[in-house]
């Protein structure tokens, strides 16, 4: 509770900051702010409570998740400091945004009633339709945040509306007293299409095939650092909010709605991975890439009737920090070379080899290639889904990381087989620190699992 | 412990040549080599007096799942890391003349890959097992992909790149097989997947899970497209390592990992496969034959070699095992010095078109007596030793089937037609403009040879002594398969 209070005032202290005409410290100030969340959050490990007649449910498992949202969030911050340098009159802006994403990124993790985690969804969706249209100048960035807004708060419609159709069958909120009452006695169909809403709606935001339409030309258009966020911080909260969600309170509605998820988990590893094969920029691809992505990820939610949240987290993790430390490259690639191209990157191994050392190793963990941390992810989720009985899916999912591996390293053989006229450029220390600590995390929470993967 | 001091000096060597920079790069790793060998052959005490024992070390790892550190050296395992710690410093040595670009990193990739080898060899968890082979994977990769010498950077990629989808994409089927087999056993040990029971169809459906893995790494017929296009683009150090040393990891992984654990789909597609092989004999010689580059002719003739051994294995006879093992660690000196023999006359000539050859004997005459020792050895010369191993296997494969045997044994007349063939249009008759000025050995290139003639006869001439150290082990297995 008090992680998503200190992150919302954290947030004002950041609009209020540029009243005072304090904007040198803004970052330093959230950056710190957010860390001494980090250290508060972590403290409430093992706290199993409900604040606010249940509004705001407390465990390990919000507890891990936002401790993770966190981290991320902080690694974001550090890279707008150099991302924003030319609009330095709205950096608190853009950094307070940031936060109340953050907040609303808690909120899906930790909710413990429907109302909070409709409120968690708004306040990251509406934070990130501003960011993705940031650029004021660039159409593709106003059409993206259009695109954005548009069909997000159309699926939040629907979300609203299924929610709506719970509370007219259970008369709560509430997510246990949901569970209650569907447990005591058998829901009407009205119930059940409420569920099929509330899917509908978070497989949007979690950009599932077939509602991911919106996500490539969204993740293109906004500026890098949003896009970032957005495979991130939104993905990640989106499907720890969906586990959450449907592990708390819709398992029975689960069984009817097998079939479609099937369905959708392997539409979104089929078309994530197909379609991310022909793309010519770098980001379009980290897009593709993403959906196919929640394509591993839905395996997880598919079998989440057997407890699969530590695998789901940990493939988090793993797809988080090597998805930062991926975009933390190209934002320094497409300052300056000035593309974003996968051409940008041509012959990128022999001017920076740390800065291509750490692009590989980033690569080589979203393709799922030991020891790095993407594949143990891929392990635990592949496990998970063939131990609920799932082969048929794994064995797609395995075809589809084949897949992956060819255009991962496309930009790896650009990196290091092709030459381009030398452009010579310094990395700033706070995108050296920022990837420096993202692969080290890829390689740790790879040659270590164990500590990151039986936390819940 | 000192299994785990073993494992780990490549890749301390590693980081250490990455960071002596480039001047000493090849001297620290050649260290790291000779090192790593010397504490492996230290190690072979238990296995003269052919104990079966195995020495192990066992750590805790990975709570959940159940995955251990757990290593585990017997008879098998230290032939193989023998041959893998002696051949990488020899390797190593093979390129002490190059001038090699950003030689750092290229000899900290071929120590990386050594670390990987050495783990492939010495897992005794399935899942370890699995970590080392894919580790193995992307140093060769890098290695092949960017220090390959063809002009064509579009076609390496394009051949390297497919060398490492065939791989990964065999290799992510066998995790599939061994999350499977977690399920039902509760860990990775190896003895717990010894002891397994499962139904017929699960135990085919992990054999072909497991058998596409390791039929790309050796390769088997139809699984080999990558191959000899690969070994063409990589640099030579890169195709040794590849022939010599990484596709005994399919072999190895087919001995330890698949035979004893689904014993009974073994004897269900044996026919198959032994098919597949003996077919993958013949059309890899028939290639052979008509090959003109002298890479891509070793490429598949290696391809023919290593599918009678494939054959010899799946016959579960005892004559197949030991034939098998022999014939594995021979190839592995062979199919170097054919390699380097290749790299020898491409640095002078700068061809390997056996047409453009010609006449090399009359210039370089203990070049020509060196490549006639290895050329003599591939084709199974009696007394080399290449022959106790292809003959071990014949025999193994007639108890089999007698015309499986008239088949495959057909391997050794077309390996004396094309290898000789090649060797007399390279090195006989007259020298012609490309060859006239063809340098003689130097003392460097002598010492490699000298090395790999000497471990062709001392295999070749007193076999007994590698044998007995790997049959408790072989014994075992076969044990196991046959249950």
């Amino acid at each position: 509770m008090k992680t998503i209070v200190y992150t919302s005032s954290l947030g004002l202290v950041c609009m209020l900051a540029e009243m005072f005409n304090l904007r040198k410290f803004i970052l330093p100030v959230a950056v710190l702010g957010l860390c001494i969340i980090f250290g508060l959050n972590a403290m409430s490990w093992g706290v199993n409570q409900g604040y606010y007649h249940n509004m705001v449910m407390i465990d390990n498992y919000s507890v891990a998740f936002s401790g993770l949202l966190i981290l991320l969030a902080i690694f974001i911050l550090i890279l707008s400091g150099n991302f924003y340098k030319n609009e330095e009159s709205k950096i608190s802006d853009y950094l307070a945004i940031i936060i109340f994403t953050l907040c609303g990124a808690l909120a899906m993790v930790s909710f413990g009633n429907m109302a909070m985690f409709f409120l968690g969804i708004e306040v990251l969706s509406i934070s990130l339709y501003i960011l993705a249209g940031s650029k004021r100048k660039d159409t593709k960035s106003n059409e993206a945040a259009m695109k954005y807004f548009l069909m997000g708060s159309f699926a939040s419609g629907v979300l609203l509306f299924g929610i709506a159709l719970i509370y007219g069958e259970t008369g709560s909120f509430d997510v246990a007293k949901i569970s209650e009452c569907t447990a005591a006695a058998s829901p009407s169909p009205l119930y059940y299409i409420g569920v099929g809403m509330i899917l509908i709606a978070v497989l949007f935001k979690a950009s599932v095939a077939p509602f991911h339409f919106w996500a490539p030309d969204v993740y293109e258009g906004s500026p890098t650092l949003t896009t970032a966020t957005m495979a991130t911080i939104a993905k990640i909260a989106a499907f720890a909010g969906f586990y959450r969600l449907f592990s708390a309170c819709f398992i029975p509605a689960f069984s009817h709605y097998a079939w479609v998820l099937t369905a959708v988990t392997a539409l979104t590893l089929i078309i994530g991975n197909f379609s991310a094969l022909n793309q010519d920029s770098f980001k379009r691809m980290l897009a593709f890439s993403g959906i196919s992505h929640a394509g591993y990820l839905m395996l997880g939610i598919i079998s989440l009737y057997g407890k699969t949240d530590n695998a789901i987290f940990y493939y988090s993790l793993a797809y988080g920090v090597s998805s930062i430390a991926a975009f933390a490259v190209a934002i320094i690639v497409a300052a300056n070379v000035g593309s974003e191209k996968f051409e940008a990157f041509n012959g990128l191994g022999k001017t920076k080899p740390l800065l291509s050392a750490a692009l590989t190793i980033s690569m080589l963990s979203l393709a799922g290639i030991p020891p790095f941390a993407g594949f143990f992810g891929k392990y635990y989720i592949f496990s998970e889904a063939v131990r609920t009985g799932h082969l048929a899916l794994v064995v797609l999912a395995v075809i589809a990381s084949i897949v992956s591996v060819y255009y991962y390293f496309k930009v790896i053989v650009a990196m290091y087989t092709k030459e381009s006229k030398e452009v010579s450029f310094t990395v700033k220390p706070a995108y050296g620190f920022v990837i420096a600590i993202c692969i080290l995390l890829t390689v740790l929470a790879g040659i270590f699992p164990s500590a990151f993967a039986n936390l819940l | 412990m000192i299994l785990v001091a073993l494992l780990f000096i490549p890749l301390l060597f590693s980081l250490i040549t990455y960071l002596s920079g480039d001047r000493y790069a090849k001297l620290t790793a050649f260290g790291g080599g000779v090192i790593a060998f010397l504490l492996c052959a230290s190690l072979k005490q238990p296995f003269m007096a052919g104990g079966l024992a195995p020495l192990t070390y066992t750590h805790d790892w990975i709570s959940n799942p159940v995955i251990k550190f757990s290593l585990s050296l017997d008879g098998l395992s230290f032939m193989l890391l023998a041959l893998t710690t002696f051949l990488v410093p020899l390797i190593i040595f093979t390129t002490f003349r190059k001038t090699i670009e950003n030689a750092k990193a290229f000899y900290a990739l071929i120590l990386l890959m050594q670390f990987g080898l050495l783990g492939v060899f010495l897992a005794n968890d399935g899942f370890l097992f699995y970590i080392f082979w894919e580790l193995a994977l992307i140093p060769i990769y890098f290695i092949a992909l960017l220090w390959g010498e063809n002009k064509d950077q579009e076609f390496r990629n394009r051949a390297i790149f497919k060398f490492f989808v065939y791989t990964l994409a065999g290799s992510l089927f066998m995790l599939v097989g061994f999350i499977y087999l977690y399920q039902h056993a509760g860990g990775f040990g190896i003895s717990q997947l010894y002891g397994l029971n499962l139904s017929g169809k699960e135990q085919s459906f992990i054999f072909w899970a497991f058998f596409v893995a390791f039929a790309i790494k050796i390769p088997v017929f139809p699984f080999h497209t990558w191959q000899p296009d690969t070994y063409k683009e990589a640099p030579t150090a890169g195709t040794m390592l590849l022939a010599g040393i990484m596709l005994k990891m399919g072999l190895y992984g087919l001995l330890r990992w698949l035979l004893p654990v689904v014993p009974q789909a073994v004897t269900l597609w044996t026919p198959l496969v032994i098919a597949l092989a003996a077919i993958g004999v013949i059309y890899g010689s028939v290639i052979a034959i008509k090959q003109d580059d002298l890479k891509k002719l070793f490429a598949f003739s290696s391809f023919a070699h290593v599918g009678l051994i494939a054959a010899g294995i799946f016959t579960l006879t005892r004559e197949g095992f030991q034939g098998a093992a022999v014939q594995m660690f021979a190839h592995g000196f062979n199919v170097v010095g054919l390699f380097f023999s290749a790299e020898i006359i491409w640095q002078r000539t700068g061809t390997l078109s056996i047409s453009q050859l010609g006449g090399i004997r009359n210039v370089a005459p203990k070049f020509a007596a060196c490549f006639m020792v290895v050329v003599l050895a591939s084709v199974a010369l009696p007394t080399t030793n290449a022959f106790i191993g292809e003959f071990l296997l014949l025999f193994g494969i007639y108890e089999y089937n007698t015309w499986l045997a008239v088949v495959t044994g057909l391997t050794i007349i077309f390996g004396a037609v094309y290898m000789l063939r090649m060797y007399q249009n390279v090195m006989l008759g007259e020298t012609n403009t490309v060859t006239a000025t063809f340098e003689d050995l130097n003392w460097k290139e002598l010492v490699v040879f000298v090395f790999i003639i000497v471990a062709i006869f001392q295999i070749g001439l007193a076999p007994k002594q590698i044998m007995s150290m790997m049959q408790p082990a072989l014994d075992n297995i076969l044990n196991y398969s046959l249950r």
